[in-house]
C-alpha cells in the first residue's frame, strides 16, 4: 500500500472539486469496505482517498409514495432495518442482507456497491430489476443515468473524472408488484456470487397474469446484465411454472459467462437458469402478498 | 464410554479442568509471534517469484540498498554453500541444499510464489515498497502442475539432480520422480482370482492448504556475540533450530529458539521458511528482523498438501470376506523431494484385514510449493479412494457398509502391507460404536438426502519428548515441556503429572520451554505429544514422588521404602503428610525437588476411527448440505475429553472443507488463482452442523494411562464418508476432490452413475 492522501469532504460540491484535482489519482470512500482491501493488497492505487459518508445528502434516504430515495453512502444495515423499506422494496434487502457480514454491512453502503462495479455485485441485478435512476454530481452539473447502464467492464463504470454518485431513485412500489434477489454461493456465508439473479413483477389484481417484468443477472458477464428480452417477454403471461421455466431457459441462453475459480462456463450458465426461476418465484410470491425467504 | 470402575480409577484423568492457558487466550495477553515488540525492532518482507518455473539469471539489489528507509537485503548469495549437505534433523535426514534453496531460491525458482531476496526495513510499508527496487532477471521456463502430467517422460524437469529410486536401486536419467515405493503382501493374482467380485476405480484429489488461522511469523536477532535468537511460530522448537542453524551452518548451540503462542499448525509449521532469512538480514543491519507473512504469502509459498492420482482395485468373496487390494497412487510433492506419499501407501489399506495386497507409490515433483505435512499426511487422499472402493463393493455384495467393514476390519495381528501387525486396536469397537450410535439408528427422511460412513486410520507415532519439574514449597509444581502446546496440550500433560502424583490439575503450572530450558523435544506433530510427552510427564511425577519419599523418611527416620503413597498422601505408620505438606519441609530436609525425564518411545500408538454423515444435494445447484455428522474414534484413553472432543470435530470440519470446496486453483502458467481466504473456500462456521462426538477408549498398551493420540486421525475419514453419502442422495460416485458444486454438477448432469 503506498502513502496517499485523505479528505473529508461535507458538501458535494467540495468532494466533486477534490476528486476532480486528482483525476483517478482519487478514489471515494463511503464504507470503505471494498476500498481498503484494495488500497492494502495493492490491488488499486491511490494519492488522495476522499471520505465522504459526513455529506448529509449522501447518508440520508426518504421513502415517501413517489418511490425511495437512497442517498449513495446509506449502510446496508439501516435499509434492512427499516419496516418500510422492507416491506416496499424486499429485493433489496435481499441484497443488503448478504453484502458481507454484518460488520461489514453496517459499513458498506449499496450506492459503494454500485460504484464498485463489479460483475458479481450483488445489488446491481436488484438495482436493475426495480428499474433505479442513478444521480450523478459532477464538475459540469448533475445528471441522471439508469442503472442498467451504469457499469461499462468489470471494475469500472460511466462515473467520469470529478464525477460522484450521489443518490439511487427508485419508483414508487406499484400494487401487485414484488422483488427477490438470489445469489449462488458455495458456502453459506464469506463469498462472492458464483451467479446472482434479480427479478420484479407486477402482476395483474388477481395475482394471475405478470403485468411487467424485470430480470438482471449478475457474474455471468463482464457487466451484470439486464435481460431486456426476457423481461418483455413475460408481459402478459400467466405466472406458472411453465412461464417461470421459459425465462430461466432465455436466460441460460443469454449468459455469457467465463470459467474461473468460482465455477465453469457451463455450471453458470446452468444456475443462470436455476437462480432466474428462483427468484421470479419470489417476486412473484412476494407480489401476492405471500412470504418467501431467498434461499438457495 | 469409559467403563464406571476404569472412571474411579482417576483422579484427574477424564476430567476436564480450565486449561492452564486459557485466562491468556482469551483475554488476548498470549504472546504469539506477531505481539513481539523488542527494541529497534525492523521490518523484513520477501521478494517472491512471480512464475512457476524460470531460471534466475540474475539479482540486483542495488537499488534497494540505496532507499534510506532500507537496512538490509539478502539473497542466495548470502546463504552458506550447502551443496551435498545432509542433515539429521530428527525426523530423518534432510537434503539441506533442497531445504536452502525453498526458503531463497538458488538458480531456479520452481512455483509462482517462491522466495527470492529479502530486505529489512524501517516499517512494514517501506519494506513492501522497497522490494519493487529488487530488479530480478528470468528466463521462464514450461511449468507443471498437475502430478500425471509431471510424471511424463516429456514434462519440464523441476531438478537435473534428481534420480528415480526404487527398491534400492537409482535411474540413470534424472526425472521429476524421486522416489518409487513398492509393498507386497500374499500373491496379489491368486488374491484376485478367489475374488467373486472386483472393483477398481480411479480418483484425483486437489492440493488443499493447512489453513491455520495464524501466518507464518519469526523474529530474529543475530546479536554481537554471535548467538542467534529465533521468537517463532513454530510446531517444534528444536526442529526449527537444528534447521535454522544447520542452514546457516553454525553449530546449534550458536541458536536459541523461543516458541511462541501458535495459531495454528496442522503440519505446515514444522519446515523453516522466515527463521533463517530473518537471521540472515539481522546479521547484516545488527536489529532484530520481525517477518510477518500475509495469507497470500501463506498460500503460495508454504506447504499445502498433495494434489494426487490413485488406483485402488479390491476384490472380495461374495460372502463378504476381502480377499485382495491393489493400489497406484501418485501424489506430488511439490518443488522438492520428500512429499507424504509414504505414509499415503502404509496408510490405503490399513483399516483391514487383506490377505494379498501389493501397493505402488510415487513422489513426484511439480512447479508447486513444497508440500508439508497436513494432519495425517497423506492418509485422507488415500482413504478417499479406498472406502469410496468398499463402499462400492458392499452395495455389489448387497452387504450393509458397516457391516463389511466390520466384517473385513483390521485387528490385533492384522499385517499392514508395508509390515508392522498391530497390538490391540480399536477399529472394531468403533464401528461397533457407530452402529449403536443414535446417528446409525435414526432414519433419514426426505428426498436428495443420503447418508455414508468411512473409517480412517493414522499411526500416531512416540519420538523424543523432555519434562522438567519443580516443587515449589506451597505444594504446586512447575512444569516445564518441550513441546509446543497447539491443541491444549500443557493441560493434557499436567493432568498426566497430576495423576501420577495425586495432585490436582490446577496445583500444576506447566510451560513450554525456549530450546536453552528444557531437554530436547520432538516436534508437536503425529498426535504425539499428549501421548509422548505425556508419558515423560508421568515419568517425572515419579521421579518426585521417589524423592519426596525420601525426604518423608529423612523426616520420619526411616527407610524410603518404608514410606507409602496413598492417594497422593506420604504415610509411615500413623505419620501421613499430604503432597502440600511435605513441599512445604523440602527446606530442612536437603533443599528443593527437581524432577525431570526425557523419553523416546518407539512404535505406533494406532488411531482408528470412523465417521457418519448425512447429507442434502440440492438436485438444481448440487450444493451439498452437512445435515449430521457424528465423529467416532479410539483415543485409547481421553485425558480431557474436551479436547479429544475438539480434535475429533476440528479434524471432521477440516475434512469436510477437503471434501466440499477447498482446492488451489492453478492457471495454465501455474499461478494459484485463489490465494485468498475467500476464495480458497474453508468451511465457516454456517456450512457444518454441530459434529457430534463419541469417543471409544480401547487403552494403548503401550502407554500407563493408554493414551493413543487423537489429532490426526479425525481428518481421514470425512471425504471418503462425504463420497458415499453423496452417493446415496444421487446415486452419482464422485471420484474428485474437492465434490465442489460445478464438479458434482457436471457429473449429475452426465448421469455417471456406477
Amino acid at each position: 500500500m503506498n502513502d496517499f492522501e485523505f479528505q473529508t469532504a461535507t458538501t458535494v460540491d467540495e468532494a466533486v472539486s477534490l476528486l476532480a484535482a486528482k483525476g483517478d489519482r482519487a478514489r471515494v470512500l463511503t464504507g470503505g469496505t471494498d476500498l481498503i482491501v484494495q488500497l492494502r493488497e495493492n490491488l488499486r492505487e491511490a494519492d488522495l482517498v476522499v471520505d465522504v459518508k459526513k455529506i448529509p445528502e449522501l447518508i440520508q434516504y426518504s421513502l415517501t409514495e413517489k418511490g425511495l430515495r437512497l442517498g449513495a453512502g446509506v449502510p446496508c444495515y439501516r435499509i434492512y432495518g427499516d419496516e418500510a423499506i422492507r416491506k416496499a422494496y424486499p429485493g433489496l434487502v435481499d441484497s443488503a442482507r448478504i453484502i458481507g457480514g454484518w460488520q461489514i454491512q453496517s459499513r458498506a453502503s449499496i450506492g459503494g456497491n454500485l460504484c464498485n462495479s463489479s460483475p458479481a455485485a450483488d445489488s446491481i441485478p436488484t438495482l436493475i430489476a426495480y428499474n433505479v435512476i442513478c444521480h450523478i454530481a459532477g464538475p459540469e452539473g448533475r445528471r441522471t443515468v439508469p442503472v442498467a447502464e451504469f457499469c461499462t467492464a468489470p471494475g469500472r463504470n460511466v462515473l467520469k473524472r470529478g464525477e460522484l454518485l450521489t443518490e439511487l431513485e427508485f419508483p414508487a412500489a406499484a400494487r401487485h408488484s414484488g422483488g427477490a434477489y438470489l445469489r449462488f454461493i458455495p458456502r453459506n456465508e464469506m463469498d462472492i456470487a458464483v451467479v446472482g439473479a434479480g427479478a420484479w413483477v407486477q402482476l395483474d389484481a388477481k395475482g394471475e397474469t405478470i403485468e411487467r417484468a424485470r430480470l438482471a443477472l449478475a457474474a455471468v458477464a463482464p457487466t451484470p446484465l439486464f435481460l431486456a428480452d426476457a423481461s418483455a417477454a413475460l408481459a402478459g403471461k400467466p405466472a406458472t411454472e411453465a412461464t417461470f421455466k421459459e425465462a430461466a431457459a432465455a436466460a441460460s441462453a443469454i449468459a455469457r459467462p467465463i470459467n474461473d475459480k468460482r465455477g465453469t462456463l457451463e455450471y453458470r450458465k446452468h444456475l443462470a437458469g436455476v437462480l432466474i426461476e428462483r427468484s421470479l418465484v419470489g417476486a412473484v410470491r412476494r407480489a401476492r402478498g405471500e412470504k418467501w425467504d431467498p434461499h438457495v | 464410554m469409559t467403563p464406571k470402575s476404569e472412571r474411579k480409577k482417576y483422579k484427574v484423568i477424564g476430567t476436564r479442568p480450565i486449561r492452564h492457558d486459557g485466562a491468556d487466550k482469551v483475554t488476548g495477553r498470549a504472546v504469539y509471534g506477531a505481539d513481539l515488540r523488542l527494541a529497534g525492532i525492523v521490518h523484513g518482507k520477501i521478494l517472491r517469484s512471480p512464475h512457476a518455473h524460470a531460471k534466475v539469471k540474475s539479482i540486483d539489489t542495488s537499488a534497494a540498498e540505496k532507499h534510506p528507509g532500507v537496512l538490509a537485503v539478502v539473497t542466495r548469495a548470502d546463504m552458506p554453500n550447502l551443496k551435498n549437505k545432509i542433515a539429521d534433523l530428527g525426523e530423518g535426514s534432510v537434503n539441506l541444499a533442497h531445504l536452502g534453496a525453498n526458503v531463497l531460491a538458488h538458480d531456479k525458482v520452481l512455483y509462482k510464489g517462491h522466495a527470492v531476496a529479502a530486505l529489512a526495513a524501517v516499517n512494514p510499508h517501506v519494506a513492501e515498497e522497497a522490494l519493487k527496487l529488487i530488479k530480478v532477471d528470468y528466463e521462464v521456463l514450461p511449468s507443471v502442475t498437475w502430478v500425471m502430467d509431471a510424471m511424463q517422460d516429456d514434462a519440464p524437469l523441476l531438478h537435473n539432480d534428481v534420480f528415480t529410486k526404487s527398491m534400492g536401486k537409482r535411474a540413470s536419467k534424472p526425472s521429476n520422480v524421486p522416489t518409487h515405493i513398492h509393498f507386497e503382501k500374499g500373491n496379489i493374482e491368486e488374491g484376485f482370482q478367489a475374488a467373486d467380485v472386483i472393483v477398481e476405480r480411479e480418483f484425483k484429489t486437489a492440493s488443499v492448504h493447512q489453513g491455520y488461522i495464524e501466518p507464518h511469523v519469526s523474529t530474529a536477532l543475530w546479536n554481537q556475540d554471535g548467538h542467534v535468537t529465533v521468537w517463532t511460530s513454530t510446531q517444534g522448537a528444536f526442529t526449527a533450530r537444528a534447521q535454522t542453524a544447520e542452514l546457516l551452518q553454525i553449530p546449534v548451540s550458536q541458536v536459541t529458539v523461543v516458541p511462541c503462542e501458535i495459531g495454528g499448525g496442522f503440519g505446515g509449521k514444522i519446515a523453516v521458511y522466515l527463521e533463517p532469512v530473518a537471521a540472515l538480514l539481522s546479521r547484516k543491519c545488527g536489529r532484530p528482523v520481525k517477518m510477518v507473512m500475509t495469507r497470500e504469502d501463506v498460500f503460495e509459498g508454504t506447504g499445502p498438501t498433495p494434489g494426487s492420482f490413485m488406483r485402488v482395485k479390491l476384490g472380495a468373496t461374495k460372502d463378504g470376506k476381502l480377499v485382495a487390494g491393489e493400489a497406484w497412487l501418485a501424489y506430488d510433492a511439490g518443488a522438492f523431494p520428500g512429499g507424504v506419499i509414504g505414509p499415503g501407501a502404509m496408510c490405503v489399506f490399513s483399516c483391514y484385514e487383506l490377505p494379498h495386497a501389493k501397493v505402488d507409490g510415487y513422489d513426484v515433483l511439480d512447479n508447486k510449493p513444497k508440500t508439508q505435512a497436513y494432519r495425517a499426511p497423506g492418509a485422507t487422499q488415500a482413504a478417499f479412494a479406498c472406502e469410496t472402493v468398499i463402499d462400492e463393493l458392499a452395495e455389489k455384495l448387497k452387504i450393509d457398509p458397516l457391516e463389511f467393514r466390520l466384517k473385513n476390519a483390521a485387528k490385533e495381528g492384522t499385517r499392514r502391507v508395508d509390515g508392522p501387525v498391530y497390538p490391540r486396536v480399536g477399529l472394531v469397537e468403533t464401528l461397533e460404536a457407530a452402529k449403536n450410535s443414535p446417528h446409525w439408528k435414526s432414519k433419514l427422511e426426505g428426498k436428495h438426502r443420503g447418508r455414508g460412513i468411512a473409517s480412517g486410520y493414522w499411526f500416531n507415532i512416540g519420538l523424543k519428548s523432555s519434562v522438567a519439574a519443580n516443587v515449589n514449597n506451597d505444594g504446586t509444581v512447575s512444569l516445564i515441556e518441550g513441546s509446543t502446546d497447539i491443541g491444549g496440550t500443557r493441560t493434557s500433560i499436567a493432568m498426566q503429572f497430576a495423576e501420577t502424583l495425586g495432585i490436582t490439575a490446577e496445583a500444576v503450572h506447566p510451560r513450554v520451554g525456549d530450546t536453552d530450558s528444557v531437554g530436547y523435544t520432538d516436534v508437536t506433530g503425529g498426535s504425539r505429544t499428549t501421548f509422548a510427552t505425556g508419558l515423560a510427564a508421568h515419568e517425572v511425577a515419579l521421579d518426585i514422588q521417589r524423592q519426596m519419599r525420601e525426604r518423608a523418611a529423612i523426616l520420619w527416620e526411616c527407610e524410603a521404602s518404608q514410606v507409602q503413597v496413598e492417594d497422593g498422601a506420604y504415610c509411615h505408620k500413623d505419620k501421613k503428610l499430604t503432597f502440600a505438606e511435605l513441599a512445604g519441609q523440602l527446606g530442612h530436609t536437603g533443599g528443593p525437588v527437581v524432577g525431570r525425564a526425557t523419553v523416546s518411545p518407539e512404535g505406533a500408538s494406532n488411531g482408528f476411527g470412523t465417521h457418519l454423515v448425512d447429507v442434502e444435494v440440492d438436485p438444481d445447484t448440487a450444493k451439498v448440505t452437512i445435515l449430521r455428522y457424528t465423529a467416532i474414534q479410539d483415543a485409547g484413553r481421553a485425558i480431557h475429553p474436551s479436547y479429544v472432543e475438539g480434535q475429533m470435530q476440528g479434524g471432521a470440519v477440516q475434512g469436510i472443507g477437503w471434501a466440499l470446496n477447498e482446492e488451489y486453483v492453478y492457471s495454465d502458467q501455474g499461478r494459484m488463482e485463489n490465494a485468498s481466504y475467500l476464495d480458497y473456500r474453508m468451511p465457516t462456521a454456517l456450512d457444518v452442523p454441530a459434529i457430534e462426538t463419541i469417543i471409544v477408549e480401547v487403552p494403548n498398551p503401550a502407554h500407563p494411562y493408554g493414551v493413543r493420540g487423537v489429532g490426526e486421525t479425525p481428518i481421514v475419514a470425512p471425504p471418503a464418508a462425504i463420497a458415499n453419502a453423496i452417493y446415496a442422495a444421487t446415486g452419482v460416485r464422485m471420484t474428485e476432490l474437492p465434490m465442489s458444486p460445478p464438479r458434482l454438477w457436471a457429473a449429475m448432469s452426465t448421469g455417471k452413475k456406477s
